[in-house]
């Protein structure tokens, strides 16, 4: 069954209310120049060719879909499919994105690339395009963050990028793009800003989604080809949301299935330490788009807390936040405890570690499976591996290296 | 008759260019800043730019992404600094203040009630650093209904089609940003930004003011021959930071004084340049 024409955004980055380009007039310059490069390479053949041939060799791609079978008998329900971004190079779906944007500045003729990251994934995804490319690379990385992620820290060194602590702000994620955007208006000439999530101003949401939404779209060709059917639920974790756009978006047409995103409830929504914004935010404007945002009564935004570090910013995608209020897509919680057993299950029974970010996935899978029959299918996106999260599991369960 | 506007209509009868300050509301105290304001004014300001304090300042350098730290550490909202507008409308009646901030705060009270409250508590014009004019046709109507005067930033890399669509929706000046990158950075090139000036002017109908770059009595003396209004933010910034509270009002009358008389001097010396109508 198919739904209406789905189509956003709009030209001017709109999905309903939320996107836009709610930058200052010194960045509308570079967004513009961004807009027009796109919106050629899209249509490029010989850039579609490129893209797909990295995503083929560098990548490892297309990632597998498993079935999660011995888990699935434990729980006693729906049947659990993983499509497994954990099994890219760098160990996460964040490269996807990187490449995509890597040739387009190239393209543009950048030789310069920045990020901002906050438990360095995406900074080492960056880095290790940047490398490949040639390209020099600076990361914007919250001091804080930088303290809790010395390993990937450190990884992005050996790529041969400079990683630059933030100290403004809470030193976390959110303030980390600030000052990446901070750095692209004053170098927008030779440099181009490698946005790690389906959020900023246009036509990054939109950007970022297609480059990801190859996940999506593998995803479709293989469940036909294992079970003949597309699944019953698709389930994703959201913190920015890219990895939940990329594998939603071709999704979005076809009514049958269920698109649910997980966000980070940290210690319970109840607790105020949590990561939910379309849970528990409202609608407001941060970082060039407008979308749900936790945020304080007089409009300033909050901290943040989730174990994950990858969930752990106030806003969403803009995208999103339309997919909510439309009711295409539902969105639902997950405490930072129950994303901790999930992780542990899964590495137990079928031999995988997960990241936490994915784990909220998993373990809202655990909590849906036993409630659906068994011939009900749940596709999860297991959007990067756990190695990064070793010394956070292990914190939390009392153990030290 | 706006405010801003007879305040541009008066100077330029005097052939004079107006002052512009920015400080940060509730930077360095929530109790200092009224003091500042008259401070400004009897400094030789012409119009009061009072930055709203914003957890994420993205398009500020280092110096008032501080201020605004220090602020908010202090609990500053949105609705205390139009408290702070009105204190000050109850000694100064004259002087028009113009509020710089970010949406988000704005959006959180609601535009329409934001607008409704600035004019009642005597704000005159409003500049949303991050409502480019095509996200500010609702941000425009509100002003308008409430006599505010939208402000709108352009940019060296402003397109003609640009400033077209931000002369369809601003009126009391525009603010010229005089190069790229955040407040705070680095020096300006006072030719390159004479260059834009007709061009804005002829588009917009409405006085130019400049800022960004500018920290001291000469760059403040050359803009205001090429501009109808001097911006400086972050130079006085700095002084507030090496103040203490009982010097603070004193060291700032000297630099804001110094700027005036830079401007006065400086715009005395030349033959008298194109204004605004």
């Amino acid at each position: 069954m198919l739904a209406p024409r789905y189509d956003l955004p709009d030209a001017l980055g709109h999905f309903g209310p939320y996107g836009g380009v709610f930058v200052a007039e010194t960045l509308i310059p570079a967004l513009e120049e961004l807009n027009e490069a796109y919106a050629l390479a899209q249509r490029d053949p010989l850039f579609i060719a490129e893209f797909e041939y990295d995503l083929k060799h560098y990548v490892g791609r297309p990632s597998p879909i498993y079935h999660a079978r011995r888990w699935s008998d434990l729980l006693g329900g729906a049947q659990i499919y993983l499509k497994r971004e954990d099994l890219n190079h760098t160990g996460a779906h964040k490269i996807n994105n990187c490449i995509g944007q890597a040739m387009l500045a190239r393209r543009m003729g950048k030789p310069r690339v920045i990020a901002e990251t906050g438990a360095g994934q995406h900074g080492v995804a960056t880095a290790t395009v940047a490398a490949r490319y040639g390209m020099e690379c600076v990361v914007y990385m919250g001091s804080e963050d930088i303290k809790r992620q010395a390993a990937n820290v450190y990884r992005m060194k050996l790529l041969g990028a400079s990683v630059v602590p933030v100290e403004s702000g809470s030193r976390t994620l959110k303030d980390a793009l600030n000052e990446a955007m901070r750095d692209w208006v004053t170098n927008v000439s030779n440099t181009f800003y490698i946005i790690g999530t389906v959020a900023g101003p246009h036509p990054y949401p939109m950007m970022v989604r297609d480059f990801q939404a190859v996940i999506g779209k593998e995803s479709i060709v293989q469940m036909q080809d294992q079970c003949e059917r597309q699944p019953d639920a698709v389930i994703a974790c959201v913190g920015g949301g890219s990895n939940a756009m990329g594998i939603f978006h071709p999704y979005i047409p076809l009514a049958g299935v269920r698109l649910i995103g997980v966000e980070a409830a940290g210690e319970g929504i109840e607790t105020g330490h949590h990561a939910a914004s379309l849970t528990a935010g409202r609608p407001g404007v941060l970082h060039g788009n407008r979308t749900y945002l936790l945020q304080d009564e007089n409009g300033q935004i909050i901290e943040t807390h989730s174990v994950s570090a990858g969930l752990d910013y106030p806003g969403v995608g803009p995208e999103h936040a339309w997919l909510k209020d439309s009711g295409r897509a539902e969105y639902v919680t997950i405490t930072d405890a129950e994303a901790l057993q999930a992780f542990h299950s899964l590495c137990r029974l079928e031999g995988i570690i997960p990241a936490l970010e994915s784990s909220h996935a998993i373990a809202y899978a655990a909590r849906l499976a036993p409630t659906l029959p068994k011939d009900k299918i749940l596709l999860i996106n297991l959007s990067g591996r756990g190695d990064k999260d070793m010394h956070t599991v292990a914190e939390k369960s009392g153990i030290t290296f | 008759m706006s405010k801003i506007q007879a305040t541009f209509e008066r100077l330029q009868a005097q052939g004079r260019k107006a002052l512009i300050p920015f400080i940060t509301a509730g930077d360095p105290d929530p109790a200092l800043t009224v003091p500042l304001m008259h401070t400004l004014v009897e400094a030789g300001a012409d119009i009061i730019e009072l930055g709203v304090p914003f957890s994420d300042p993205m398009a500020d350098g280092p110096t008032i992404q501080r201020a605004s730290e220090r602020a908010l550490l202090k609990g500053v909202s949105l609705r205390q600094v139009l408290g702070m507008v009105a204190n000050f409308r109850a000694d100064n009646n004259e002087t028009p203040v113009v509020l710089m901030g970010y949406a988000n705060p704005v959006e959180s009270m609601g535009v329409n009630e934001f607008a409704a409250t600035a004019f009642d508590a005597g704000v005159d014009g409003v500049l949303v650093v991050d409502y480019p004019p095509e996200e500010s046709t609702e941000f425009a109507r509100a002003m308008h209904a409430n006599a505010l005067d939208p402000i709108f930033l352009l940019a060296p890399t402003s397109t003609p089609a640009r400033i077209a669509q931000v002369a369809a929706l601003a009126s009391g000046y525009v603010y010229y940003v005089s190069l790229k990158g955040v407040t705070g950075s680095a020096a300006l090139d006072v030719a390159a930004v004479a260059a834009r000036i007709p061009e804005i002017h002829a588009s917009t109908g409405v006085p130019v003011g400049v800022g960004f770059g500018i920290r001291d009595a000469l760059t403040a003396g050359l803009v205001a021959r090429i501009a109808d209004a001097v911006v400086v933010g972050s130079r006085i910034i700095e002084e507030i930071e090496q103040s203490t509270s009982d010097n603070v009002c004193a060291r700032v009358h000297a630099l804001v004084a110094e700027l005036r008389r830079g401007m006065d001097d400086s715009v005395g010396t030349s033959p008298p340049v194109r204004g605004a109508s």
